[in-house]
Formats: C-alpha cells, structure tokens, sequence
C-alpha cells in the first residue's frame, strides 16, 4: 500500500514537474516574443461599422507587413521583420467606439493606463477623433489619426496629435481647384452652389470650407441644408435644396444618410446638373453596393483611385484586402493601412517607446512618394500643428458604377460626365 | 407651391408608415402597460426577412408578406412566454431594462449574422416612382402609406368586433378581473406581442420595398413611434394611425418651413406640449 501511494506521489511530482517545465518554456517563448502595443479606436458596431470593420482589416494587413518580410510591397516597414531597434512586433489593440464621442474618449483611457499601449490610432469620424485624441493629450501618448478631415482637429494646438490625411479645407479648396480646371477646359458648370451637410463636427466643417472658398473662388452659395444625421427621412432637405435650384449640389453625408439621399432624389425625381460629394459615404463600399446605378453621375473627393492599382505596391495591397474581406481597398480603408505603416516607420526609427521619443520620430518623418499608397509628395508632418504637408486630392466620378478619377489630369480615366441625366434617361 | 405639394404628400406617406409602425407598440402599451423599446429593432428583424426572401428565394416583397408577419406573429409570442413573462409583474426598471436588453440582444444578432453591410432590394414588383398632383413619390412608399391605412382598419376591426379583441380590451382595462369572467390573462398578453410583432413586422415588409436594412435601422424609427403613440393615446390604434401621419406631416413641414436641423425638435416639442396639456393623448382614455 505503501509502496503504491509513493508510486502516485511520485507520478505527481513527475506530472507537476513536466507542467513547471512546459509553462516555463511557454512562458520563455512568449516572452520572447515581446511586441510594442498600439491601440486603434474604430466603430466596430453602429451606424457605420462597416467601414470600421473593413478599417480594421486593412490595419491588420498592414500589422502582418509589419511584422513579417515582404519584398514585393514598398512602403514603410515592409523589408524588416518588426522593430529591429526595439527587438519587438507590432501587436494592434482594437477598440469599438461605436461613432460615439464618450465611448471613444473612454476607450482611448482604457487603451492607454490599462493595455500601456505606445500611441493610438483612429478612430474615422472627426467627432470620435476629437474626443479620443483629447485623452491622449492629457495623458500624454502619441495619437495619429488616419481619415479624420475636420480642420478644427490640428488646429486644437494639441503636442500629442498627429495627423496624416489631407483636411476638408484642402479637399474643399480641391473641389474648387478642379471646376476652375474644368472651366479652362471649356466647361462651365455654373456658380450658384446648395450646400447640404449632416450636422456633426465633420459636416458642419466641411459647411464652413464651402463657405470659405466660394467666396475666393467667386462662387455663390444660394442654400444652407444642415441635417440630422441618420434621420429617418430626408425629404424636405432635398425640397430645399430642389428649391433652390442651384447649379451645383454639395454633399457631406455618412453611409447612411448617403444612401437615403440618393434614394430621395430619386423618388423626388431630382437630377440636379452636378453633384460634389465629400467622400465618407459615398465613397463606402456600401453606398454603390446598396443604390446601385442610382448613384451613378456623383463626383466625390478622394485620396484613393482604381488608376492607382498601376503601382504593383497597391496592386498586391489591393489583393491582400480583397482575399482578407471580399473587399478593394477604399479611400477609408487604404488610409487606415497608411495610418499603421507611418506609426511604423516612427516605431522603427525611434530610441525607445517613451511617448517624447516617439514624438519627435513622429515630428521626424519623411516617407518618400514612392513608398505611399496615395499620389502625395510622401509623408512630412507640419511642425507645428503636425498636420501632413504632402497629401493631394482626387477627384472622381462614378461611372458604371466604377469610381474613375477624373481629376487631377496626370491620373484621370475618363472626361466628366455632364450634366446628370434627368432620371427618366437614365 | 409645387415644393409645398411635394413636402405634404411626401410627408402624408411617410407618416403612414410611422403609423403602422406604432400600432403595434400603441397596442402592448396599452394593454400590458409596458413600452417595448425593442419594437423597431423587431422591424429591423422583419426587414431583413423580406431580404432573404427576396435575394434567397425571389420572392417579392408583396408575397412575402404574410410569411413575415405570421413569423413575427410567431416570434411575438415566444418573445413574451420566454422573457416578457417573467419580468410583467416586476418593477419598471426591469421590464424597460428588459426590452432594452432586447435591443441589443436582436441588433448583435443581426450584426453577426448579416454583418454591418447595408442591403436594399433592387427592383422589387412596386418599384419606379409615381405623380400625385405636383409630386413625386416613389410607388413602394404608396404602396406602403395605402396598405398601413388598411392594416391598421384590420386590426381595429379584431379588436371592435371579435371576442378576443373585446378580451383584449378587457385585459387593458383590468388585468385582475378579466380572469372573473374567463379571460386568461396570460394568453392575451401573449396574444398581443403577436399582433404587435406582426403589425411591425408587416410595416418592415412594406419599409423594406424601398428603404436600406442595416442592423440599426430600427433605431432611426423608434423614437418617433414613442411620439406616435403618447400623441395619439395608449393602445389606440386611430390614434397611432393619426398621430404618425401629424408627425410624417410636422416632420416635413418644419424641415422645410422652418429649418432642416429643426425639424426634431419641433416634432418633440409638440409631443411634450401634448403630454403636459393632454397626458392621454388624443384619443386615449383617462383610465
């Protein structure tokens, strides 16, 4: 009996061994494997999730890029394997914000005094951004934000936010920049301009960028529609704005409220003669797939285009996100990939992971043209409201249901299509 | 006034729809004293319904119909013997924090099953726009605003004229006596998630001919079906009727009259105006 209970004892002692021993190995390896955390702050459930989710994809392609070594693709961070300087792998911590502000804000909390993470990245919408980049300047980490354009957002005299896309002001001055473009090639589009905008920061900025630049550019603005975002109908909106009767018709609208307002000009049977979308829904996957021709004719800004499938680097980038989500690569989703290569870039030439190191590789950047995705000059910071200096504009139309750039010239596959049928034609 | 024309026709349908949507929150309100905040994210379910019915077995909108409804009718039923049941005789707390956790419980499910992907059925039989008078309409929505009208007559006609719409009634006006006169109590709450369900159910069938699906597409109608039915009175369903169009009418109007950013605040402001000045609504009953 005796002899047996020191046989199971001694089978314990084995077994207990044997675990100590896995557990310590286990625990050497995962040590070893020591990352560098990011948080990224997207809306994952809501209004507009799914841009988020196909954000979040492209960021873990860029994360895999990152980490591992791939030669066929330039851009930052693609030949190393990691961060050779901090002997560590990007490791990215998502959080859903919701398109809520104070969610936003607390994730951002969240991400940074309990997951430690270096810098944060996010988070789409300028309402989202502005709040969440608010935690991080008080707590005093890196925010880079990837697609959020309201200018009001390098213009807080934050330390800590970093910007890398073009604003509305820039896009805006674009739009306008291509119908004086336009006009020397023979086109006159008219100037009387409807501006109609939903009603958050983003919208309300794009509405004040409008302004501004009618009047440099010597246009008129004859209707000024805010709108509730994600309003149950947008009829008398549209009325207004068909009242107006303006030459040209300015949008600024998330997935949603796009959808239902090309879906409202056509049940008003509305054709205004020019349509100037400013990105965000209508240039979501979502918008095309859900009206379908009905969105056909509408002219929006951009940083992204088909023509740019040209550069092998985006080809192969193109052909990851497509195998990852059934997707292209987007305006959204391409920036968002950008947002972790620039982050990148600075992990890799910074000293160490304490947030004033990493600032100043941040204020350091200078990503050359070849190594974008997008047409810009590369990537440069402004030293002062860290807003990218180098970014430019395209502006496309939808053509067959296909976005084809149209503007600048150097990269545009087709004319404009002018004046938008009546919807009987179409 | 071709604007005007445009704006009140555009609005008299939309409030249709609003309307039959609260007809079946109006009725559980009224009869069990509980407001389903889940109500529109039920439609959401419908919505998508019609969807896979369409995309998956091409069956129209308008044939779907009574499939959906008689699921939802389904549904409505399992829904409160499951999880209304329990929590009935509880505090208010529990029942609003119940139907809220229905919210959030059927917006997940869709999300995971259907994805955050936006999805609109293109060119259903009833699709193309139509003239009347000045204005322009899209058929699906005429479609919808006509048969919200009949719906609601059917189910005023069950509740007025059937023994089980007076047992219905009974049960509203005193849940511990109905059983006196063997009325089974249980049943008629059950019967009314059925109807409720089915009533917003068919209101998504009809939403679904010409309006996006998404997971949270319930959520842009519910708050002006909690308007709908305080205006026009608990658990009456001309009240709902009427008061969904009043707020499709004030909803376009002020957009256009006053300001589009305002047009909320006038449909709300007028809601708190009628609770202070007639808390019954306008055909409900002080009782």
């Amino acid at each position: 009996m005796v002899k047996r209970l020191c046989g199971f004892f001694a089978l314990g002692l084995a077994l207990a061994v044997c675990t100590f021993f896995i557990y310590g190995v286990c625990g050497f390896a995962y040590a070893a494997e020591k990352t560098v955390k990011v948080g990224a702050i997207f809306p994952l459930s809501g209004g507009v999730a799914q841009t988020g989710v196909l954000c979040k994809a492209a960021m873990e392609i860029a994360q895999e890029i990152v980490n591992g070594k791939v030669d066929d693709i330039l851009v930052p961070g693609a030949t190393t394997e990691g961060f050779a300087n901090l002997g560590a792998k990007l490791e990215l911590v998502f959080m859903d914000s919701q398109n809520v502000p104070e969610k936003a804000m607390s994730a951002a909390e969240q991400l940074i005094t309990q997951e430690n993470v270096v810098a944060l990245l996010g988070c789409y919408t300028s309402a989202t951004t502005a709040t969440a980049s608010q935690a991080a300047e008080r707590l005093g980490i890196p925010f880079l934000n990837e697609s959020s354009t309201s200018p009001i957002l390098t213009n807080r005299g934050f330390q800590w936010f970093f910007r890398c896309t073009p604003d509305d002001d820039f896009f805006t001055r674009n739009f306008f920049e291509f119908l004086r473009d336009e006009e020397a090639k023979g086109k006159n589009y008219g100037r009387s301009i409807a501006v109609l905008y939903e009603n958050t920061l983003w919208g309300a900025d794009v509405a004040k960028a409008v302004q501004k630049y009618a009047a440099e550019f010597d246009y008129k603005i004859i209707a000024d529609v805010p709108y509730t975002a994600r309003a149950a109908s947008l009829t008398s909106e549209v009325q207004q704005i068909k009242s107006a009767n303006a030459d040209i018709v300015m949008l600024a609208s998330y997935v949603s409220d796009a959808i239902l307002l090309q879906t409202t000009f056509r049940d008003l049977d509305y054709s205004p003669s020019i349509i100037l979308a400013h990105d965000a829904g209508f240039n979501d996957p979502n918008f095309l797939k859900t009206v379908g021709s009905a969105g056909n004719y509408v002219l929006s800004r951009e940083v992204y285009a088909s023509t740019l499938l040209n550069k092998p680097s985006v080809k192969k980038l193109n052909e990851l996100m497509v195998a990852k989500t059934g997707y292209p690569l987007d305006g959204n989703s391409a920036r968002a990939l950008m947002g972790v290569l620039v982050l990148s870039d600075a992990l890799l030439r910074t000293k160490s992971t304490e947030p004033d190191d990493l600032r100043q590789a941040l204020l350091e950047t200078d990503i050359p043209a070849e190594q974008v995705i997008f047409p810009w000059l590369g990537v440069k910071f402004d030293p002062e409201t860290h807003q990218i200096t180098t970014g430019r504009g395209i502006v496309v139309q939808i053509q067959d249901q296909n976005y084809i750039p149209v503007w600048p010239y150097e990269i545009a596959g087709a004319d404009v299509l002018y004046p938008i049928p009546q919807w009987k034609d179409r | 006034m071709e604007h005007i024309e445009q704006v009140l026709v555009s609005g008299l349908f939309a409030g249709m729809v609003y309307g039959l949507i609260s007809i079946g929150l109006s009725l559980i309100w009224g009869i069990m004293d509980m407001v389903n905040f889940a109500h529109s994210d039920f439609m959401m379910l419908a919505m998508y319904f019609t969807y896979l019915l369409f995309s998956k077995l091409g069956l129209d909108p308008l044939f779907s119909l009574p499939l959906v409804a008689a699921g939802m009718f389904c549904l409505g039923v399992l829904t409160y013997f499951l999880v209304i049941r329990h929590v009935i005789g509880g505090e208010l707390v529990q029942q609003t924090l119940c139907t809220f956790g229905l919210v959030v419980l059927l917006q997940s499910v869709a999300q995971y099953l259907w994805t955050g992907n936006y999805q609109m059925i293109n060119e259903p039989l009833v699709s193309g726009n139509i003239r009347i008078f000045a204005a322009s309409l899209s058929k699906g929505q005429v479609v919808a605003g006509v048969a919200s009208l009949f719906l609601a007559g059917a189910i005023w006609w069950v509740i007025q004229k059937t023994r089980i719409g007076w047992a219905l009634m009974a049960t509203a006006q005193n849940r511990y006596s109905a059983p006196l006169v063997g009325i089974k109590v249980d049943r008629m709450f059950a019967l009314a998630w059925g109807i409720g369900l089915a009533s917003v159910g068919a209101a998504g069938v009809f939403l679904a001919n010409y309006y996006y699906i998404y997971p949270q597409v319930g959520a842009t109608f519910q708050l002006l079906a909690l308007v709908a039915v305080a205006l026009g009175g608990f658990g009456s369903i001309p009240g709902a009727i009427v008061a969904g169009i009043a707020v499709g009418l004030i909803e376009a109007l002020s957009g256009y009259l006053i300001e589009p950013a305002y047009k909320y605040l006038v449909v709300f402001s007028l809601y708190i105006v009628v609770v202070l000045v007639r808390p019954h609504g306008f055909f409900g009953t002080h009782s």
